[in-house]
């Protein structure tokens, strides 16, 4: 019995799917691409990046709308995406959880709120994965808002730190709103049937070190590892160790320059995602093709969403 | 300017920032390596080396204090006396616990705030913490007379401006006198305006009275060190715009490095700040030949044979595409930051680690051995 697919099922039928890695590894590429697997496959999707980042939309072809930030907005057909502005997602919280609108303006336009909202240590992370987490449940009349959210998490250190952030205020708070809310954020991400967690890495000794501490750190922090490890970026394979050595002994030339170039990073990624692989043991890794054409638009989405959407 | 000497001359804190993955550790070490080849005493600051970098260093880890890599490795790569390279990794929590032994008056006082549990939350797994210490180690390195310079390898934060405004947002957070106003009983008393009580009330309704309690004995143990904050971060501040100062923005031709690092030029514009230029790594060198692929394989058929001269030249145009979108992608970016001649390092085949790798690297930026039409800047 596939231990790994028994308890994972397919990712796409998840609430949420956390992406995180490196920083430069194509978490955001990672992110939208199972987002539009979602889409195509029917469901209800939406990307949410946090920190106000808008690096989604572009890798998505569609246009950054400033206007939008903050609001969730269709990018393609049944694909959503939200830019979580913690300072947004302060005033959406404070309207949820105080009973009368007016007390809420006061507070969100108090200094003395804000301060500690901005302030104390966490609390930009705990809004914004309780933005994130409030979508999962979102609804739309009776229907649920969303199939599936996919969370394109900020780089390893940071990325865990949203991830820790309910916890840590469910234990700081003990009890009230924020201690309840903590504990139940945290609930839905330790539970490996409702969220997935996706390590995204490329093939080289950093990005794969951080993706084996990352796998160690999710157990710790959240109890559970990481579903899925996706190696971004593989060079295809060209050339055969009898062709290495036949391009060593070739003359110099620009051309047989670029082979070796190729030829020798091809092994050091492959050497790089057997680390990877190793590590992760019964965890299945995904790879992902370089593309040597454009990196954005939804052609080269289509490609990268056609594998991670397969995958299993 | 041009070459890496020209844009350093005079220049004692390096800053090197940008996105994450752009190769800003291996460029750090670079830069450093560059300096001490011209008689200086430097220390590189980095955040995250490669564990084999750190290695080939002659090092056996990095920790929180500079180590001096043994001399007689460096002689090979061109450094001799009175050139020292030095190399530390910065340990967060470490950083941060000494600094409140340095601004505790007594160890009572230091001991109640290691302990706190919102202190632990602020140095350990809170994201700004790594910034502020960088900048509170830069601060003590750069105070250290044993270094001429240091090179400062900033944090992979994803908003890679983050550590410019840390030391700020520490001091206000540090520096919690409307806190204090409702945490302190003494100060709940004085609370007479009504907006104040009812944000208390909604507060602690909010937050569980836990969260609170804890802020205010963490702000009580700490009033005494405010003042000791307020003064360092001051000083950090008033060291990032020396005019020994520079910022070093590493970026990659990719559409996301590149666009934080306009960002990034833009907010140090903003700060008054210096840029000290340009420098975008793993570049793919582009062959002014401009041949297409049948003839490449033509031409190779010789040397190679058939099968493989097609593999070549295959590998070659698709390389060439890299390149081109490369040389497109750093015209636009050396134009919108005012660099017009950007240093560039090529995308090597493997990962730095050994220090003639390094110096590979430190070439390239300084302009020595770039070979003619390898690596071409864009006119």
């Amino acid at each position: 019995m596939d231990y790994a697919r028994a308890r994972m099922g397919g990712l796409l039928d998840k609430r949420l799917v956390v992406v995180i890695g490196k920083g430069g590894v194509g978490k955001s590429t990672v992110a939208a691409a199972l987002g539009l697997a979602a889409a195509r496959s029917g469901r209800r999707a939406i990307v949410a990046e946090v920190a106000a980042r808008e690096d989604v939309p572009p890798i998505l072809g569609a246009a950054v709308d400033h206007d939008a930030a903050g609001a969730e907005r269709e990018l393609v057909p049944g694909l959503h995406h939200l830019s979580v502005d913690p300072d947004r997602a302060l005033g959406e919280y404070l309207h949820q959880h105080l009973p009368l609108g007016a007390l809420a303006s006061m507070m969100q336009h108090s200094d003395a709120f804000l301060l500690f909202a901005a302030a104390t240590p966490g609390m930009g992370e705990l809004l914004s994965i309780g933005r994130v987490w409030e979508l999962t449940r979102a609804r739309t009349g009776r229907r649920r808002r969303y199939d599936l959210v996919v969370l394109d998490a900020p780089a390893t250190a940071n990325g865990l730190a949203l991830l820790a952030a309910p916890r840590t205020f469910a234990a700081a708070a003990r009890v009230g709103p924020i201690a309840h809310q903590g504990g139940e954020i945290r609930a839905t991400l330790c539970d490996p049937a409702r969220t997935g967690v996706v390590v995204v890495a490329t093939p080289e000794e950093m990005p794969v070190s951080e993706a084996i501490g990352l796998q160690r750190d999710l157990r710790r922090e959240l109890g559970r590892p990481a579903d899925r490890a996706i190696m971004n970026a593989m060079l295809p394979q060209r050339f055969s160790a009898g062709d290495a050595a036949a391009l060593r002994g070739a003359p110099d030339d620009p051309a047989v320059a670029s082979a070796r170039w190729m030829q020798a990073r091809g092994r050091v990624q492959r050497a790089q995602r057997a680390r990877l692989r190793r590590a992760f043991g019964e965890v299945p890794c995904t790879s992902l093709p370089f593309l040597f054409g454009a990196r954005q638009g939804l052609e080269q989405m289509e490609r990268l969403a056609a594998i991670v959407g397969s995958a299993r | 300017m041009s070459g890496l000497a020209d844009r350093l001359a005079g220049r004692r804190v390096i800053v090197c920032a940008g996105a994450g993955g752009v190769g800003k550790t291996t460029v750090s070490a670079a830069v450093a390596m560059s300096l001490a080849m011209r008689g200086l005493r430097v220390a590189v600051v980095t955040i995250d080396p490669a564990r084999r970098l750190a290695e080939s260093l002659g090092l056996v880890a990095l920790d929180n204090v500079p180590r001096r890599i043994d001399p007689a490795l460096l002689v090979p790569v061109g450094i001799e006396r009175p050139g020292e390279l030095w190399a530390m990794m910065l340990d967060a929590k470490r950083t941060f616990d000494e600094l409140i032994g340095q601004l505790s008056p007594d160890e009572r006082t230091r001991d109640a705030v290691l302990a706190n549990g919102i202190y632990e939350q602020l140095s350990g797994a809170v994201a700004g913490s790594q910034e502020y210490t960088a900048m509170a180690k830069l601060y003590e390195v750069a105070c250290d007379p044993r270094f001429d310079a240091i090179v400062l390898d900033t944090p992979p934060s994803r908003n890679a401006v983050d550590f410019l405004t840390a030391p700020d947002r520490l001091t206000s957070f540090l520096d919690g006198r409307a806190l204090n106003v409702f945490l302190a009983p003494a100060g709940l008393a004085r609370v007479t305006a009504i907006g104040a009580s009812v944000t208390f009330a909604g507060l602690r309704r909010l937050t569980g009275v836990g969260l609170l309690d804890d802020l205010a004995v963490f702000f009580r143990t700490l009033g005494g060190l405010t003042e000791g904050f307020r003064l360092r971060a001051a000083a950090v501040r008033d060291l990032l715009a020396a005019p020994a100062t520079t910022f070093l923005i590493v970026a990659s031709p990719e559409p996301g490095p590149s666009e934080e690092a306009v960002y990034f030029a833009g907010r140090l514009r903003a700060a008054g700040l210096p840029f000290g230029g340009l420098v975008v790594n793993r570049v793919h060198p582009l062959d002014p030949a401009e041949e297409d692929q049948a003839a490449t394989a033509k031409r190779l058929e010789g040397a190679l044979g058939p099968p493989l001269a097609r593999r070549v030249a295959r590998a070659h145009a698709e390389l060439q595409v890299l390149a081109r979108r490369d040389a497109a992608g750093i015209e636009r970016l050396a134009a919108r930051l005012g660099d017009p001649d950007p240093m560039l390092v090529q995308d090597l085949d493997s990962d730095v680690h050994d220090l003639s790798a390094l110096a590979a690297v430190e070439a390239q930026l300084s302009g020595t051995r770039r070979r003619p039409g390898a690596l071409r800047t864009p006119s």
